[in-house]
């Protein structure tokens, strides 16, 4: 079984006097495994807190269908397994981190002991403990997030939907988020997250959807989509003879650069590596390294960006 | 177990504003002040005791109920406090449910401290106790209820702003309705009958509410009229509750 599946979920909002439609989603189809570490990427403002409201059950669809765990969108018995942390999380404040954790612990049905035991576990994993008899209007920013991901983790959820879980949280933290997304994964849970931090994507996902103005451009293993367009190929080279130079020109993409002994030499793309190479070897000069430059995540963003925004 | 979690954590919020201590203390130093009001009044004495009590009790009750039943389900919005509860696993209704529960234990708490103070004023004057003027209370109770149910259904869609401008409208219409029938009946045409009287029929009668004349001067009660006027209070509450749970059902947050 599927953990999300949507099928051409769209959200359309309503906005100003006129009540003009302004598309915030559209016609997305999008499928998770269980197990699996899904990374939703996409600039600000592409759709993916939407997606993740439409998900939650904050928001409705103008348009399509989603599953959750095999269980339509708000089905009680899915969100029972099921761990939300929204973006910029905000709780009530005049209650202690206990007290709140506590509450939360209530709404999803642990009994008191239960309950104990889970605050107290999630605490120390996510380092709060010092804070939970602390009000939480006296938090801070990271703070506040670790107490979000601890709610989202309260019911032991098999499915965790998390909206820019790094956010606000200093490098260290932001690592202590990787290798808490890491753990879920190692214990079976499948996790579903939002985020524009490069990084962070590529070391924990199997795969990702990549979001832009409302439409999934992309879905599939990171290194897959990027690599799929490799914007050039260096190669570094020495005891290039000079006499050969001139014949290299028109395969180059940029003029050589030279390093010490080393020689860098860009091309745009396989074909030219191939002729490159020949003639390297013909001549009996030493390759060093082959690197093919894939595009980067921003520069993917941008391609797709622009187009639309002309 | 979710509907009373709510609930309390709701009561847990009104106990840690310090708005309500001001409100409690304040109407318990008027309820205090009427004594003064007897000592210098020739005759009429406990009357003047319990008139100002009753009037105190549902004044200060209904500034509760309206400032904080304004703010019940807008300000969950407005703080996003609302987007880890609603995704727990409960129904949206049982959120509405608690919310309004947790302010009618609110109210109840109140009125019941300014209540026993008016009730212990009154015995200490009087050296008996006042069936009439417990259930003067029960009713302003009723009514404070049927007002927080006003507040929570304008809440669950429009700004705290704007919902304390709607109750507040209501509340002061409720307790003219009766008089605008009686207006109609005694001058208006065909037209302005009938509108007068769909009017009355729309809008909450809370003076069917008020028996506070009955404990003050001592009037005979109709265990009659009483009861209807509980059922009427019940039937305006369920529906309000009921509506502002339809609204709530629908709503995106954005």
């Amino acid at each position: 079984m599927n953990a999300i599946e949507t099928e051409k979920l769209g959200k359309e909002h309503r906005t100003g006097f006129w009540r003009k439609r302004v598309c915030a989603l559209s016609q997305l189809d999008l499928t998770v495994a269980e197990g699996e570490v899904f990374g939703y990427l996409g600039p600000n403002g592409a759709g993916k807190t939407t997606t993740l409201k439409l998900l939650m059950g904050l928001l409705r669809p103008t348009s399509g269908d989603a599953r959750l765990l095999g269980r339509p969108l708000g089905d009680v018995r899915a969100k029972q397994q099921i761990g939300f942390l929204p973006e910029q999380p905000s709780f009530y404040d005049y209650l202690t981190g206990r007290e709140l954790l506590d509450f939360f612990g209530q709404l999803v049905g642990l009994d008191r002991s239960l309950r104990r035991e889970r605050v107290e576990r999630l605490a120390r994993q996510l380092r709060i403990e010092s804070a939970l008899e602390l009000q939480i209007r006296k938090y801070s920013k990271g703070m506040l997030q670790r107490l979000g991901l601890a709610q989202a983790l309260l019911n032991d959820p098999r499915l965790v939907l998390l909206d820019e879980p790094m956010s606000g949280l200093d490098p260290l933290g932001r690592r202590e988020v990787r290798d808490l997304l890491l753990r879920l994964k190692s214990e079976g849970r499948t996790v579903f997250f939002s985020s524009h931090i490069i990084p962070d994507v590529e070391v924990v996902c199997d795969r990702v959807g990549i979001l832009v103005g409302g439409r999934l451009v992309a879905q599939g293993p990171l290194d897959e989509i990027l690599l799929a367009r490799i914007a050039s190929i260096e190669v570094t080279a020495s005891q290039v003879p000079p006499e050969i130079m001139g014949e290299l020109d028109h395969l180059l993409v940029t003029r050589p650069v030279s390093r010490g002994e080393q020689l860098l030499l860009t091309v745009r793309d396989e074909g030219a590596l191939a002729e490159l190479v020949a003639r390297l070897v013909e001549a009996k000069a030493a390759i060093h390294a082959i690197l093919p430059h894939r595009e980067s995540l921003e520069e993917y963003f941008l391609r797709h960006v622009e187009p639309r925004e002309v | 177990m979710t509907v009373a979690a709510i609930a309390l954590n709701t009561f847990r919020e009104a106990v840690r504003d310090r708005i309500l201590y001001a409100i409690l203390i304040f109407a318990l130093v008027m309820l205090a002040g009427s004594t003064i009001l007897v000592t210098i009044s020739v005759g009429g004495e406990v009357k003047i005791i319990k008139d100002l009590g009753l009037a105190c009790i549902s004044i200060f009750g209904t500034l509760i109920a309206i400032f904080l039943g304004i703010g019940l389900v807008s300000k969950e919005i407005e703080r996003r406090t609302l987007y880890t509860i609603i995704t727990k696993p409960i129904h949206r209704y049982q959120f509405i449910l608690g919310k309004y529960l947790g302010l009618v234990l609110t109210l109840l708490v109140n009125v019941a401290v300014m209540a026993l103070g008016l009730l212990g004023l009154a015995y200490l004057w009087e050296g008996v106790s006042s069936v009439r003027l417990f259930l003067a209370v029960l009713f302003i109770f009723l009514e404070l209820m049927l007002v927080t149910a006003l507040a929570l259904l304008f809440s669950a869609f429009s700004s705290p702003t704007l919902s304390a401008i709607f109750t507040l409208s209501l509340f002061v219409a409720g307790h003219l309705s009766g008089d605008l029938r009686l207006f109609a009946a005694r001058f208006g045409g065909a037209v302005t009958k009938l509108s007068a009287e769909t009017l009355y029929f729309l809008l909450p009668n809370l003076s069917r509410l008020n028996f506070k004349d009955q404990a003050v001067h001592g009037f005979g009660v109709d265990g009659g009229s009483m009861g209807l006027s509980f059922l009427y209070a019940i039937f305006h509450i369920a529906a309000l509750v009921l509506a502002a749970m339809a609204i709530f059902e629908r709503r995106d947050f954005k």
